[in-house]
């Protein structure tokens, strides 16, 4: 029994934390690309999944809500880069640009309020949520190897325009070396934008997935997810991708621990505390590659 | 005023006493909701000043101000029921609830600012983020001490006999709420002006600078991080006493970005902008109300409207303030002072001995 | 040379902000297929000259031509595919890039993929040690390396004209010798036109056709360099040696 339990608390812990890391991947990206934290992130991941919503409502489809919560993301990532973001970046300031960001999130939950209500609104999920069980073990829900499968796909994705595209080359360039990328003919401010965008559509993809796992769909619903994927964000050092995943499978392990030996109520304070801890013993995270000389 | 400000010690304590004449006036004024809303004006001005020194003195961004407004709230209802429902018109109980909130505030700033000192600017804003949104959820996850999301009732502080059976009472909540408040804005701007106030600035303006010239960087910021949070959580102390509740409702993430933006909006460089910032706050959800009775909603929607029209108008001030103007609303007052100022010392031949 | 001048610039004023200008009015031609020495000592403006011309600073008065296009016109993005390139103070190599990704990023812009790989080819023929090191982050590199790359990374866009600031800057004797007889190779077979800003006179002069030297934000002296070389006068009177 007691190992049953443990099983089905640590592939359920796995599951969320997946979701997280793609929370907190998108974190990263900006961070890298733009050396900011986008506070925003919460709220317009929430933007895009009341977009799926109604998107799901008209249609009768959950895949074509899935799409345009993607396309609203991209789309948001960009017009808030493009509009918003600019006037901080001349400051050259953290605070600005966290001020700004905050400014975003009022004006974001409000317009949800106003347009939606601040009602919870029920998110079905595409698929069971029900786990499967192979002899005594309760493993995971389809709805889970969903989330797995999906986030697998995203980040495969991104590594791939990262790492082996003309753009995802001229992107980290300009996210490196701004001035030398500019004399070599990269459009810095237009990956900085790109970058915004794909963020934002990771983002989004991050909340569809995590919305129909928590209370419902809300202006506030992703609120305590951003401070679980800051964590795991840290934890990685705010700047590597592969240590953004490790933290975000050990932020949804620890919660997924404390919620089901300690009680479920405890998970939002389970996560300050581990947010302080990591901030406390290591700020500059636990999973960093070595600094690279800056040339 | 700010300029005034700026001199002798005297003349703080004479700019004080002047306040406190323009309040007794006020008080005598205003209508009793309008005086209600002047009593809450005086709560907030101790979070937003707090806030202030923090941000705009020391550089250090907290987002979680809004929580350690609540815990001077919950303090003041959980001491007040330690001492069995006493009348709280028995003057030293609030004297002593007060005082406990502020202790827990303290407590709570000098766990943070630990922290804090040792952090950048994103790992504070998002270590105080998480306060902000975790802390009002403490409520319902210790319903048994905390009251859930009802919360914890609080006793209202009636006026003294003293004042005669009849003496409003919105009035007497005015005189109370600002007695506090204003020794507390007297007390900052002398901590402001004094040796630690010019370390906080140091620190902000240039960390290795500050360290050079034998500045504690780290004890500079917890103290700073201490005091602020003191100020915040007897802030939400009165705010309790006020409205005679402490509950999560009230306390939101929302509230806590709030704050930070009305130090913003005020201007982060002076407490003038903490109080422009307090009056903001109080202002404009009464002022979105009014709007959204212009038009014509149903009523479902004129509920959406209102609650929300505030946030929006906060948001969008905030990023036009970080556009056009970073000093806030102070600094665009500051500069219009100094215009004038300026012209009236032109025309004068002899400007005196004028130090900048 | 009498053919119309590669690059010309007039009266041109630049600095930083609303400080005084570092550039003073300065004017002089590239002309096509030559090296250009610009001279003169720390804080002369020989960097903001490499900087306004690139566009990394917008001049605040005069005129830059390239090749009959108005400079001023062009975005610093777009500078590169008139054919003008620019290896900025410290090379410039991008440290968390590998030395394949540097190299490749110095074609990204151009149409003719075909060319761009044949060009970062023809750079791992002409820089062997690059070539051993291909997968290496920048930040592994030494200094020379650092300098190959850097160069072969601009030459990757088969540019019209070079600007190079301070590329001996911290490199021994050998390596600048080395990147003199480069530069030497790049003008006499690729008619390459080269302007050099260098602190190290004797090793600029030596490949240069015409020397500048500048003073304060201002151009002093222009002549060919073989004068500037060979006229003790001259020398002891604009570079002190």
């Amino acid at each position: 029994m007691l190992l049953e339990r443990f099983v089905f608390l640590t592939l359920d812990g796995l599951a969320r934390g997946t979701a997280y890391a793609a929370f907190a991947l998108a974190l990263v990206l900006i961070w890298r690309a733009a050396r900011v934290v986008n506070f925003a992130q919460g709220a317009m991941a929430v933007a895009c999944v009341y977009v799926a919503h109604s998107v799901t409502a008209a249609t009768g489809s959950y895949w074509a809500g899935f799409g345009a919560a993607v396309a609203s993301g991209l789309v948001l990532g960009a017009a808030v880069d493009f509009c918003v973001m600019r006037l901080a970046a001349g400051t050259a300031s953290h605070l600005n640009s966290v001020i700004i960001a905050l400014g975003l999130v009022l004006i974001i939950q409000a317009v949800l309020g106003i347009a939606y209500g601040n009602e919870y609104l029920p998110t079905p999920a595409p698929f069971d949520r029900t786990a499967i069980t192979v002899g005594e073990f309760v493993l995971l829900s389809p709805f889970d190897l969903f989330v797995i499968g999906t986030v697998a796909a995203a980040v495969a994705a991104l590594a791939w325009l990262f790492g082996r595209t003309p753009v995802g080359l001229r992107m980290r360039a300009g996210a490196f070396a701004p001035e030398v990328s500019r004399l070599l003919g990269v459009n810095v401010g237009g990956m900085l934008t790109l970058g915004w965008a794909l963020a934002a559509g990771l983002g989004a993809i991050a909340g569809m997935l995590v919305v129909p796992t928590e209370l419902a769909l809300h202006p506030h619903a992703m609120d305590l997810v951003f401070v679980a994927s800051f964590t795991a964000a840290v934890i990685g050092g705010l700047d590597s991708p592969p240590g953004v995943v490790v933290g975000g499978l050990a932020v949804g392990l620890t919660l997924s621990y404390v919620s089901g030996y300690l009680g479920g109520d405890l998970s939002p304070l389970a996560t300050l505390l581990l947010l302080l801890a990591v901030l406390l013993v290591r700020p500059e995270g636990l999973i960093t590659r070595a600094k690279v000389r800056r040339v | 005023m700010n300029m005034l400000l700026r001199t002798s010690p005297l003349r703080r304590v004479l700019l004080t006493a002047l306040a406190a004449l323009l309040v007794l006036i006020a008080s005598q004024v205003l209508d009793p909701f309008r005086n209600f809303q002047f009593a809450t004006i005086a709560a907030y001005l101790c979070a937003t000043a707090g806030l202030t020194v923090l941000t705009g003195l020391n550089g250090q961004l907290s987002l979680g101000h809004g929580a350690l407004m609540a815990s001077g709230a919950y303090s003041v209802a959980l001491i007040q029921d330690a001492f069995g429902g006493r009348r709280l018109a028995a003057g030293w109980i609030l004297v002593v609830t007060l005082l406990g909130a502020l202790a827990v505030g303290v407590a709570a700033g000098a766990v943070i600012g630990l922290a804090a000192a040792r952090l950048q600017g994103p790992h504070l804003a998002g270590l105080t983020l998480g306060v902000a949104v975790i802390v009002p959820s403490l409520a319902t996850t210790f319903d048994a001490l905390f009251g859930g999301e009802q919360g914890l009732p609080v006793q209202a502080a009636q006026p003294p006999l003293a004042l005669g059976a009849t003496f409003p009472y919105e009035r007497w909540q005015v005189w109370l709420a600002w007695t506090i408040t204003l020794p507390t804005i007297l007390l900052l701007t002398n901590l402001v002006h004094s040796r630690l106030g010019r370390d906080m600035r140091a620190v902000r303006d240039h960390e290795v600078a500050a360290s050079l010239s034998g500045i504690d960087v780290a004890r500079t910021r917890v103290v700073t991080f201490t005091v602020s949070a003191g100020c915040a959580a007897l802030g939400g102390a009165l705010l309790a006493v006020l409205t005679q509740v402490a509950s999560p409702g009230s306390y939101p993430l929302t509230l806590s970005v709030f704050l930070l933006m009305a130090v913003v909006i005020g201007g982060l460089d002076s407490l003038t902008g903490a109080i422009w910032g307090a009056l903001l706050l109080v202002a404009l959800p009464d002022l979105a109300q009014s709007v959204t009775g212009l038009f014509s909603f149903p009523p479902g929607e004129a509920q959406r409207w209102e609650g929300n029209l505030p946030t929006a108008a906060f948001g969008l001030m905030l990023i036009t303030v970080m556009a056009v103007a970073p000093t806030g609303v102070s600094g665009l007052q500051r500069r219009v002072v100094r215009a004038a100022a300026d012209r009236w010392r032109a025309r004068r031949p002899n400007p005196g001995a004028e130090t900048p | 040379m009498s053919a119309a001048p590669l690059l010309t610039v007039r009266d041109l004023v630049a600095g930083y902000g609303n400080a005084a200008p570092v550039l003073r009015s300065v004017s002089f031609d590239v002309e096509p297929g030559s090296i250009t020495a610009v001279v003169g000592a720390n804080g002369a403006g020989k960097t903001t000259l490499m900087r306004a011309l690139s566009g990394l600073i917008r001049p605040a008065a005069g005129e830059l031509r390239f090749d009959d296009v108005d400079l001023r016109e062009v975005p610093v993005e777009r500078r590169v595919r008139h054919g003008l390139a620019h290896v900025p103070q410290g090379h410039g190599v991008v440290a968390e890039l590998t030395v394949d990704e540097n190299l490749r990023l110095g074609g990204l812009w151009r149409r003719d993929r075909a060319d761009a790989r044949r060009a970062v080819a023809e750079v791992y023929e002409m820089f062997e040690p690059l070539a051993l090191r291909r997968r290496h982050a920048g930040h592994q590199l030494s200094g020379g390396e650092r300098q190959m790359l850097a160069l072969g990374r601009a030459l990757v866009g088969r540019p019209r004209l070079l600007l190079l600031d301070e590329p001996s800057l911290g490199l021994a004797p050998k390596a600048v010798a080395q990147t003199m007889a480069l530069l030497r190779r790049l003008r006499d077979e690729s008619a390459v036109a080269v302007l050099l800003a260098e602190q190290s006179l004797r090793g600029a002069l030596s490949v240069a056709d015409r020397g500048i030297v500048m003073s304060q934000g201002q151009l002093v002296f222009t002549a060919p360099a073989k004068d500037l070389r060979d006229n003790p006068h001259l020398r002891q009177l604009y570079l002190g040696f």
